[in-house]
C-alpha cells in the first residue's frame, strides 16, 4: 500500500469524522512501515510531498452558505527522527484590481483625497501555518516564498511605478485589514496541526461570498530556517445547476434575460394586484 | 435559511430580504415612492455590490409600482395624459444625467456630488413639505377653512405658452414646466440613481397643484415605465440585474405596496405629506450625518471598474 493511497483513505475519512481515528492509526502505523532506509545527501531534496483536497470543487447551489475544505498533506520523510517541518498553507483566488481610498476632511465632509490601485492582487487570500511563520525562517527568505500573511505581494501602482511597498506602508496594511475585516482574507497561524508525524491537516475555510474561478493551494515547508519542499494544487470554486444558467443567461443573452426579468416583475405585479384585489 | 444569488455571488437570509421588500414596498405603495433611495442603501449594506443593487432594485419597483398602478387606474386615479408628457422630458433628462455621469467620473469626485446633492434636494424638499404639510394641520385644528385656489392665481410659471388641460389632474397649465419638472427628474435620476418618485411626488403636488392622490398614482405610472426600461438597460449594458434578488424582494415588496397604498388612502392627505416630508428629510440627514461624522476606518477597498 502506497502512502497515496493512504492518504486517499484518510481524505475519505474526512468526510465522515467517526472514521477519523482508525484512519489516523492506520497512517501512524504506516509511516512506520514505509519509511525509506536512511538518505546520505544532507539535503533532502525538495519532493516527496503528497498533496490532497477533501474536494477538489466547490459547487455553489442555491443553498450555498460557505464551505470548508480539508487539506491534507504527507511531508516527505526524512531521517525518521527528525521534527515535522513547519507548513505554511497559501491559498489564492482569482486576481482582481482594487483601489484603497483614504478618507480625509475637508470642508467638514469625510471624502475620499487619496488612492491607491492594487493591481492583480487576491480576490481571497488564505494563508495557514503551525505556527506564526516568521518564527520558522529569515524574513528574506519567508518574503522570497511569499509565506506568511504580510508577505504576500500586493503590487501597487504608484504614479507610473508598479511596485511592491514596504511592510508598514499604510495603505497596504489598510488593504489586507479591510480584505480581513470582509471575511475574504484569512491568516490563521494555527491552523495546520499534524495529525501523525508526517501527516498534517488543514480546514480552509470558503465563504459565501468567495469569487467565483480557480484558486492555488500552495503548502511549502520549512526545516532548519530553510524551505525544503512546496507542492500546489488548483481548488475551483464554480456555480452550478440553476446558479449557473442564471449566470450564463444574463451573460449571453443579455437583452432576453432582461426582457424576461421585467415581464416576470409584471407578472408578479399583477397576481398581487389581483391577489389584494378587495371588490 | 439562506439562498444564493446568482449575479450578487453572496449568500443571504431570504427572510431578511422578504422583511426589507415587505417594509420598501409598504412605503412606496402609501407614497407612490419607488423607494429606490431606501432599498438601495440597505442593500449595499447587505454586502450587494451598489452596481447590482441598482439595477435587481429596478426589478423590484416595477413589480410594485405596476401592482399600484393597477390599483390607482381602477380607481380612475392616474393622469396618463400627465404622465406621458412628463415621461417626454423625463427620457431626455436620462440621456443627459448618462452624460454628466460620465464626465463627473472623469473628475474622480462623482461619491461626494451623489452625496451633496442627497443632503441639498432631501433636505430642502423635506424640509418644505414638513413646514407646508404642519401649516395645512395647524389650520385644520384651528378651524380655519383651507385656502381656495382660485383659477386665476396661478404663479408665471404656469401661465406660460403652450397651455394643455389635464382633465384627471383638474389643471390647465403650460406643458413648459411639466417638461421642466420630467426633464429635472430624468436627470437627477440617472445622475443618483434614484427613480425620483420622492422628488416628483411633491414637484406635482406644490408646483402643479395636482390633487395629492393624482400625484401619488401618476408617479406610481411613471416609475413603472422608466424602471421597466431600467431593467433591460443594465441587463444589457452592465449584466448587473440579479434576478433570484428580484424576486424575492418584489414578493415583499407588492405585498407590502397593497397594504401601503390602503394605509395611504385611509389617511388624511395632509397627515400623508408630513410622513413622506419626515421620511425624505430622515433619509437627507442621515445622508449628512454619514458625511460629517468620521468614519470607523479612514480606509475602504473598492474593486477597480475600470479594468473590466
Amino acid at each position: 500500500m502506497s502512502r497515496a493511497a493512504a492518504l486517499a483513505r484518510l481524505v475519505a475519512a474526512a468526510a465522515c469524522p467517526a472514521r477519523l481515528v482508525p484512519a489516523m492509526l492506520g497512517i501512524a502505523a504506516l509511516g512506520l512501515v514505509a519509511a525509506p532506509p536512511v538518505q546520505a545527501q544532507p539535503a533532502p531534496e525538495p519532493q516527496g510531498l503528497v498533496l490532497s483536497l477533501s474536494k477538489a470543487r466547490v459547487t455553489i447551489t442555491s443553498s450555498f452558505s460557505g464551505d470548508s475544505i480539508v487539506l491534507f498533506g504527507v511531508t516527505p520523510d526524512q531521517h525518521g527522527v527528525a521534527p515535522p517541518p513547519d507548513v505554511v498553507v497559501t491559498v489564492r483566488g482569482p486576481n482582481q484590481s482594487f483601489v484603497t481610498w483614504k478618507k480625509a476632511r475637508r470642508f467638514g465632509l469625510w471624502t475620499n483625497v487619496e488612492s491607491r490601485s492594487f493591481l492583480a492582487a487576491p480576490s481571497y487570500l488564505a494563508v495557514l501555518s503551525n505556527r506564526p511563520p516568521a518564527e520558522m525562517a529569515d524574513a528574506d527568505t519567508l518574503r522570497q516564498e511569499q509565506a506568511g500573511f504580510v508577505n504576500n505581494r500586493l503590487i501597487q501602482r504608484v504614479g507610473t511605478d508598479y511596485a511592491d511597498v514596504v511592510p508598514g506602508d499604510p495603505f497596504r496594511q489598510a488593504f489586507l485589514r479591510v480584505k480581513q475585516s470582509q471575511g475574504l482574507y484569512f491568516e490563521r497561524t494555527e491552523a495546520v496541526e499534524f495529525i501523525a508525524p508526517h501527516v498534517f491537516r488543514a480546514v480552509i475555510p470558503i465563504p459565501g461570498t468567495a469569487p467565483i474561478g480557480t484558486y492555488d493551494v500552495q503548502v511549502k515547508l520549512f526545516q532548519d530556517r530553510e524551505l525544503i519542499a512546496r507542492g500546489m494544487l488548483p481548488l475551483e470554486v464554480a456555480k452550478v445547476d440553476f446558479e449557473q444558467s442564471v449566470a450564463t443567461a444574463a451573460q449571453q443573452h443579455p437583452f432576453f434575460y432582461g426582457l424576461a426579468t421585467m415581464l416576470g416583475a409584471l407578472a408578479v405585479g399583477f397576481v398581487a394586484n389581483l391577489a389584494f384585489r378587495r371588490d | 435559511m439562506t439562498i444564493y444569488l446568482p449575479i450578487a455571488e453572496l449568500p443571504v437570509n431570504i427572510f431578511t430580504l422578504l422583511a426589507l421588500g415587505i417594509a420598501v414596498g409598504f412605503i412606496s405603495g402609501m407614497f407612490g415612492v419607488g423607494g429606490g433611495f431606501l432599498m438601495t442603501p440597505l442593500l449595499i449594506f447587505l454586502g450587494v455590490a451598489p452596481a447590482v443593487a441598482v439595477a435587481s432594485v429596478s426589478t423590484h419597483m416595477a413589480a410594485s409600482s405596476f401592482s399600484g398602478t393597477l390599483n390607482y387606474l381602477r380607481r380612475r386615479l392616474v393622469d396618463v395624459q400627465l404622465g406621458l408628457v412628463l415621461l417626454a422630458g423625463g427620457l431626455t433628462g436620462t440621456l443627459m444625467g448618462v452624460l454628466a455621469f460620465m464626465l463627473l467620473r472623469r473628475f474622480g469626485q462623482l461619491d461626494l456630488f451623489i452625496a451633496l446633492s442627497y443632503i441639498a434636494l432631501l433636505g430642502a424638499v423635506g424640509t418644505l413639505m414638513v413646514i407646508e404639510s404642519l401649516r395645512a394641520l395647524l389650520r385644520n385644528w384651528r378651524g380655519e377653512p383651507a385656502r381656495i385656489r382660485r383659477p386665476g392665481a396661478h404663479p408665471w410659471f404656469l401661465r406660460m405658452p403652450f397651455k394643455m388641460r389635464f382633465r384627471q389632474s383638474r389643471i390647465y397649465v403650460s406643458i413648459i414646466p411639466v417638461l421642466a419638472i420630467g426633464f429635472s427628474i430624468g436627470f437627477l435620476g440617472a445622475l443618483m440613481g434614484i427613480g425620483g418618485g420622492f422628488l416628483l411626488v411633491p414637484a406635482l403636488i406644490y408646483l402643479l397643484r395636482v390633487p395629492t392622490l393624482t400625484s401619488v398614482a401618476t408617479s406610481l405610472m411613471l416609475t413603472l415605465v422608466t424602471m421597466a426600461a431600467a431593467i433591460v438597460l443594465h441587463a444589457v449594458l452592465n449584466q448587473t440585474v440579479d434576478a433570484v434578488l428580484g424576486l424575492v424582494l418584489m414578493v415583499g415588496g407588492t405585498i407590502g405596496a397593497q397594504f401601503g397604498a390602503r394605509a395611504g388612502q385611509a389617511m388624511k392627505a395632509e397627515n400623508l405629506r408630513l410622513l413622506l416630508g419626515l421620511l425624505v428629510l430622515g433619509v437627507g440627514l442621515r445622508v449628512a450625518a454619514d458625511q460629517i461624522r468620521q468614519p470607523a476606518d479612514l480606509y475602504a477597498v473598492t474593486i477597480d471598474e475600470t479594468d473590466r
